[in-house]
């Protein structure tokens, strides 16, 4: 059977097509970064009006250059939540009246199940239980996954996500939004010369706190000559910082809960100095380590098209509403 | 001829089906339940007429100006029926239904779009006792309306909110208001079917809707610029 996935969540448009047997056989996104980085951060009625005009035309060709029709979809999964109303509507809008017009089931599905099943759509997909690292722009969550839908939350950020202490830290160096790309670009011609804390790594405990970074970042930056070698300094300083902060309450996570299984999804696992920072940890733990290919650390429709097809095969469907939840926490899966 | 239109730009939620002349229509205000009533309306109205969507032969949407989130409700689920189902969608003004339901000979429709601003149109019955657009519909403030001197029936939520401006800027062409009638579908219905066989139905990716207000953040160059400006005094 073939399920579409269609993802609208923030400010990119994505879907694709996952085969029961085959796996992923189709997807395609639509970002629409570049619009908003004229505003210096996502806009979202523009956001959700951009959605709206790509969705349509993204599915049509998704289907076409899949060589399928709409009679061979069987299921069509979308992201309800967490993200921007307006954003999340449009998706969930399409795509029940979608399924209602194909007279197929719709399944809701949430945005970091979606991120946090990413891996799985790798040829090498990780086994059950493991703990999973989810960094995006809007998250950091340490959960013990034990299967589908029976997640334990071990430690999430107090105040900053991940990828918002990046796009922040990046911000004050001057680099365009969304800077977190950008900062790790420029870390790569930096020096060892300053030292950042690793927050909340010296009590016990797997929260996080990032905005004291961003803050120690302003400070380095103000005192120094601000030339281009500082910038780059800084960015390497902060990037180390989150790295190894990372690192120890990963491999914390994994002494407590036991196990020896890493995961590590969303957008800032895309970052190469996190992805060796935690690799060179795994190894020393004798662990194993799987991350989504990068095309799918960041949002996109094939996590969505699999974490709806899970939730499919687990008997869920959502009935005839147009189902959005804006703020929708993991531990109510 | 058998279609469907849909409608929620208000704090109203409606779907009427349109069968050879006859219409049905499901209609509550309810400002914050239209994303759990409008697929349930529309699959009741096909059921009680023993009908499948593909048995239409178009649908219509109130596309705007409205709440924009929604108008996005709307064309999303228009987008995704006709996609689905192959069918043709008429995007018809929300102003104009508007005016449909009463069909004076002409009309001046403000709806509130906040922010001191009102969504505007002239619409005129014509002789197929249509309401057609005289001009264009414009977002803005009430000082700005252009009409014809001619007398008129106001209509619309704006002249609720700005009645004496309005009044006062229409020098008496305007001696009757509607301020509490909404849009609805089946007005949309019966514009729509008017639309569909003048030609006006369009694939589901060309049914978008239609904000008037275009300006809705500013960059960060046009902020700067702003900046610098008040800081020069
Ligand atoms: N190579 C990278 N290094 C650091 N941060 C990154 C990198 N690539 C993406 N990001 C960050 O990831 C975030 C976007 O990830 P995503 O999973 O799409 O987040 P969300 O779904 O919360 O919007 C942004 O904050 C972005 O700056």
């Amino acid at each position: 059977m073939y399920i579409l996935g269609i993802e609208t969540s923030c400010d990119e448009t994505g879907v694709a097509i996952y085969h029961s047997q085959r796996g992923l056989v189709h997807h395609l996104l639509y970002s629409q970064i570049e619009m908003h980085s004229e505003y210096g951060g996502v806009v979202p009625e523009l956001a959700s009006r951009d959605h709206i005009r790509k969705l349509i035309p993204l599915i049509k060709q998704l289907l076409h250059e899949s060589k399928l029709t709409k009679i061979d979809i069987t299921v069509i999964a979308y992201t309800a939540g967490p993200g921007l109303m307006g954003a999340l509507l449009v998706g969930a809008a399409t795509a029940q009246s979608l399924a209602f017009a194909w007279q197929i089931p719709a399944v809701a599905v949430h945005h970091m199940e979606g991120h946090l099943l990413a891996p799985m759509l790798e040829e090498n997909p990780p086994e059950f239980p493991f703990v999973a690292l989810l960094i995006s722009g809007g998250h950091t969550l340490l959960v013990k996954v034990e299967s589908i839908g029976n997640y334990e939350l071990l430690g999430e950020s107090l105040d900053d996500a991940a990828g918002e202490a990046f796009d922040k830290t990046a911000k004050l160096l001057g680099l365009n939004y969304p800077g977190g790309v950008k900062l790790s670009e420029l870390a790569k011609s930096g020096q060892v010369r300053f030292r950042f804390p690793r927050p909340m790594t010296d009590r016990p405990g797997l929260d996080f706190s990032f905005s004291g970074l961003k803050t120690f970042a302003l400070n380095t930056f103000q005192k120094c000559e601000k030339t281009d070698q500082d910038k780059a300094d800084i960015a390497l300083a902060f990037q180390n910082a989150v790295a190894e902060t990372l690192a120890i309450k990963c491999r914390r996570a994994l002494q407590q809960t036991d196990l020896k299984t890493l995961v590590v999804a969303g957008g800032v696992s895309a970052n190469t100095q996190i992805r060796t920072t935690l690799m060179a940890m795994i190894e020393k733990e004798n662990g194993q380590i799987f991350f989504p290919r990068p095309e799918f650390c960041t949002d996109n429709g094939a996590m969505i098209a699999y974490a709806g097809y899970q939730r499919f095969l687990m008997g869920e469907t959502q009935r005839l509403e147009i189902f959005a939840r804006p703020r929708w926490a993991m531990s109510e899966l | 001829m058998k279609l469907l239109a849909l409608d929620t730009s208000t704090e109203a939620c409606s779907a009427a089906l349109f069968i050879d002349g006859e219409i049905r229509q499901r209609f509550e205000i309810t400002p914050k339940a239209h994303t759990k009533l409008l697929l349930p309306m529309i699959e009741s109205l096909l059921a009680e007429a023993e009908l499948k969507l593909s048995q239409l032969d178009a649908l219509a949407f109130g596309c705007g100006p409205g709440s924009f989130t929604g108008l996005r409700i709307a064309t999303g689920v228009v987008q995704g029926l006709a996609f689905g189902a192959d069918l043709p969608i008429v995007p018809v003004s929300t102003l104009a239904a508007l005016a449909q339901n009463r069909l004076p000979e002409l009309a001046f429709v403000a709806t509130d779009a906040r922010i001191g601003e009102i969504f505007w149109g002239v619409y005129q019955r014509n002789t197929d006792g249509f309401m057609e657009l005289v001009g264009k519909e414009a977002v803005l403030p009430v000082e700005q309306i252009e009409f014809p001197a001619q007398s008129a029936l106001g209509m619309g939520s704006g002249w609720r909110v700005y009645k004496d401006e309005l009044l006062l800027k229409t020098e008496g062409f305007v001696t009757q208001i509607e301020s509490d009638i909404l849009p609805q579908s089946s007005t949309i219905a019966e514009l729509g079917v008017y639309g569909f066989q003048r030609g006006l139905g369009v694939a589901a990716e060309f049914a978008q809707p239609i904000y008037l207000r275009d300006k809705v953040a500013q960059t960060e160059i046009k902020r700067a610029q702003i900046r610098l400006k008040r800081e020069n005094g």
